[in-house]
């Protein structure tokens, strides 16, 4: 076995209020260079002050195997998505070195470059390009490429009369198509309806069989636990974990639920401080109570706590509720009809939902703040998200003491609908 | 965590380094030659995308030009009497033929200034040679380029101006205004990553320049004295030379090429700065 990616003392330093301290503008730029003497003159010997660094990134060292499929996991802000970009050569590390053999691809999204004027082919041509085909990759690739995505007859019309749908479908079907040795994805599987997101897992999963290599960062613990077989935790920019992915994956998940019980407490709110921000979430029972463990007979509350800073009426707040197995049920709080909707205008406002009792199963579920400008853009992508523990009381059944598989475990009704026995 | 590494010393299997860079960065000639495709397709894009979104398209690229002509003509050579120098051609051609090499280049600055942060999805989710952005949005003033030319030919056959044998060298001159307009591309579009009221110094900047350069002027209103000066602006040379190459009569002087040395100059310290710059566009843009 050869050594596909070899990664030592890897670290990315940010300065932090840089953006204050370093001139944003020429004219600052300009005004400061001819200051700068004067101020050196009056504080003498205190020259680099006060911008202070974060690491994003430290130490990591990590060989990856030719053929391995690895997953990185780790709370966001952890430093997953630097390592990738170190990676992908998007950004520069400060200090350590990477080597990397063989023919790299990433994908750290879909679509990267497409263009609403043009047309869904010459979005192939051009996407394929900027993940780096080769003009007669792309045109022996072309038929495939299409037959994947579903949406031959649109080929010709511009891509901004597409559905979200049929544009991720394009999008994902020229990334699919990428055939490098050793792979690099960011997020990409949770885009596209299920059946669509079961394909794409396939083709993951076909790459990962064909002793590719590919380096993961993934929040759906469904997939990582599916397509990975290693998993290597990061937690503020350090490596902390590294083996079988259930073993690593099972860890992240135990400890998340014995952290600070069911609320999500976020080091800084998710969102576009120009649109919407969310900045708390919290999984409560009737009593208010947010430790778990929850009894599925009693109703799970999910609080959202919501900024609006500039009123737009496409927003859309709601939640994926994922199952320890990566089972996403989404909702929003625009299910209902308009009349219905919890009101979004400027400023604080606290939305609430509920998981009604009997309907999930005993297990691990998850809550994953989500937020968007409806058919426009995603402001929070559901990547964060709170655990909390279930367990099942709703059921009287004498049978029902041990786990029935699967999420959800809601009691259907039974009746008798025939009987040709005998009844004397 | 970490096991020694086993260095792959397998033969054809390319390998990739990355490190923290230190100092000057290197040119990466050859890395930015692998990457021509892009240069071909992101030029091909902006050029789709030009012409897709502008409703007058073409005629935009014919109108431009003849519109600013005509106002000049009547404005510089009507009102205030300016002439065409050493050049025997009516003032109308005179000053088309300054305004095409001319175009070519404000142009240049003024979508390839904008085209890094414009661009900042690409920056920030994948790798290539970020020179391709300014390159593929200078490349793709082409097309207006060339049509623009062939209005020149007609108002040349208009006027019945004949072109001198030394219209072969037009293409250099055009190459001549293309690394020009590259080599400023370059300086102001790293710099509006970093400085944001950078959108503001470019129509400031393209305006200006073209007053200091011999668009509606002949170059001999020129103080001699200060030509050595005026020289320092690569755009004199530029258009010199393009209505050298189309009018003939003088030779180049040794002031043209004080010009073209300063296109060069532009030029490679702009791939310096930029390539120096382009470690930081990711975490800045």
């Amino acid at each position: 076995m050869s050594t596909a990616i070899e990664i030592s003392g890897l670290g990315k330093r940010y300065m932090i209020g840089a953006a204050q301290q370093r001139a944003d503008t020429l004219r600052d730029a300009i005004t400061n260079a001819a200051t700068r003497p004067l101020r050196r003159l009056r504080h003498a010997g205190s020259s680099t002050g006060h911008v202070s660094t974060m690491w994003a990134l430290r130490e990591v060292s990590l060989d990856v195997e030719a053929g391995q499929v690895v997953g990185v996991i780790g709370r966001n802000g952890a430093g997953k998505s630097t390592l990738l970009k170190i990676l992908t050569r998007i950004t520069e590390p400060t200090t350590g070195r990477v080597e990397i053999h063989g023919r790299v691809g990433s994908l750290l999204e879909v679509g990267t470059g497409f263009h609403q004027e043009l047309s869904g082919r010459e979005n192939v041509y051009l996407n394929g390009a900027i993940l780096g085909m080769t003009r007669a990759e792309i045109g022996s690739k072309f038929d495939e490429i299409v037959e994947f995505s579903e949406i031959a007859e649109f080929l010709d019309t511009p891509v901004k009369r597409y559905s979200t749908g049929m544009y991720v479908r394009l999008a994902f079907a020229v990334a699919a198509h990428l055939e490098p040795e050793i792979l690099l994805v960011d997020e990409v599987l949770s885009v596209g309806d299920v059946a669509f997101q079961r394909k794409c897992l396939g083709q993951m999963g076909a790459i990962a069989g064909s002793g590719r290599t590919v380096f993961l960062v993934s929040h759906n613990m469904g997939a990582v636990r599916g397509l990975c077989s290693r998993v290597v935790e990061i937690e503020q920019g350090h490596l902390v974990a590294d083996g079988p992915a259930d073993e690593i994956v099972g860890n992240y998940v135990a400890k998340q639920l014995a952290g600070s019980g069911s609320v999500l407490d976020l080091p800084r709110p998710l969102g576009d401080p120009d649109e919407l921000l969310i900045t708390a979430v919290r999984v409560l029972d009737d009593e208010g109570e947010t430790h778990g463990p929850f009894r599925s007979s009693q109703p799970i509350f999910i609080e959202i706590d919501v900024d609006v800073v500039r009123p737009n009426a496409a927003y859309q707040v709601g939640f994926d509720l994922l199952s320890g197995g990566g089972l996403v049920l989404r909702t929003w709080h625009t299910d209902g009809p308009p009349d219905d909707w919890p009101e979004l205008t400027v400023g604080h406002t606290t939305l609430r939902s509920v998981i009604p009792p009997g309907l999930l199963n005993e297990g691990s579920y998850a809550v994953a703040p989500r937020a968007d400008a409806y058919r426009s853009h995603w402001i929070v992508n559901g990547d964060e998200a709170i655990w909390f523990e279930v367990v099942k009381d709703h059921l009287d059944s004498p049978f029902s003491w041990v786990r029935n598989p699967g999420p959800l475990a809601p009691l259907l009704d039974w009746r008798t609908a025939s009987s040709r026995g005998s009844t004397a | 965590m970490s096991s020694d590494a086993q260095p792959a010393a397998g033969t054809g299997v390319p390998t990739l380094v990355i490190e923290p860079s230190k100092g000057w960065a290197k040119l990466e000639l050859r890395e930015l030659w692998r990457y021509r495709e892009l240069l071909y397709f992101l030029t091909w894009k902006n050029i789709l995308i030009q012409y897709k979104q502008a409703v007058l398209g073409v005629a935009w690229a014919v109108l431009n030009p003849v519109l600013t002509m005509i106002v000049f003509t009547v404005i510089f050579n009507k009102l205030l009497h300016v002439g065409t120098g050493v050049y025997n051609v009516p003032y109308p051609v005179f000053v088309y033929a300054g305004l095409l090499p001319w175009n070519l280049f404000s142009g240049s600055l003024s979508s390839a200034g904008m085209s890094l942060v414009g661009n900042s999805n690409l920056i920030t989710k994948v790798y290539f040679p970020r020179l391709v952005i300014p390159g593929s949005a200078v490349l793709s003033q082409l097309p207006n380029f060339l049509i623009s030319f062939a209005v020149l030919c007609v108002l040349m056959a208009a006027y019945r101006v004949v072109p001198t044998w030394h219209v072969v060298f037009l293409p250099f001159f055009t190459l001549l205004a293309l690394v020009t307009a590259m080599g400023v591309s370059l300086w102001l579009s790293a710099l509006y990553v970093l400085y944001r009221d950078v959108q503001y110094i470019i129509p400031f900047l393209v305006q200006i320049w073209m007053y200091v350069s011999p668009v509606m002027y002949p170059t001999s209103k020129i103080p001699q004295k200060w030509m050595w000066f005026y020289s320092l602006n690569p755009m004199t040379g530029v258009i010199g030379g393009f209505r050298w190459a189309l009018f003939g009569e003088q030779a180049p002087s040794s002031m043209f090429w004080l010009s073209a040395f300063m296109v060069i100059v532009v030029f490679v310290s702009g791939l310096y700065y930029f390539r120096r710059m382009e470690r930081v566009f990711a975490d800045l843009v």
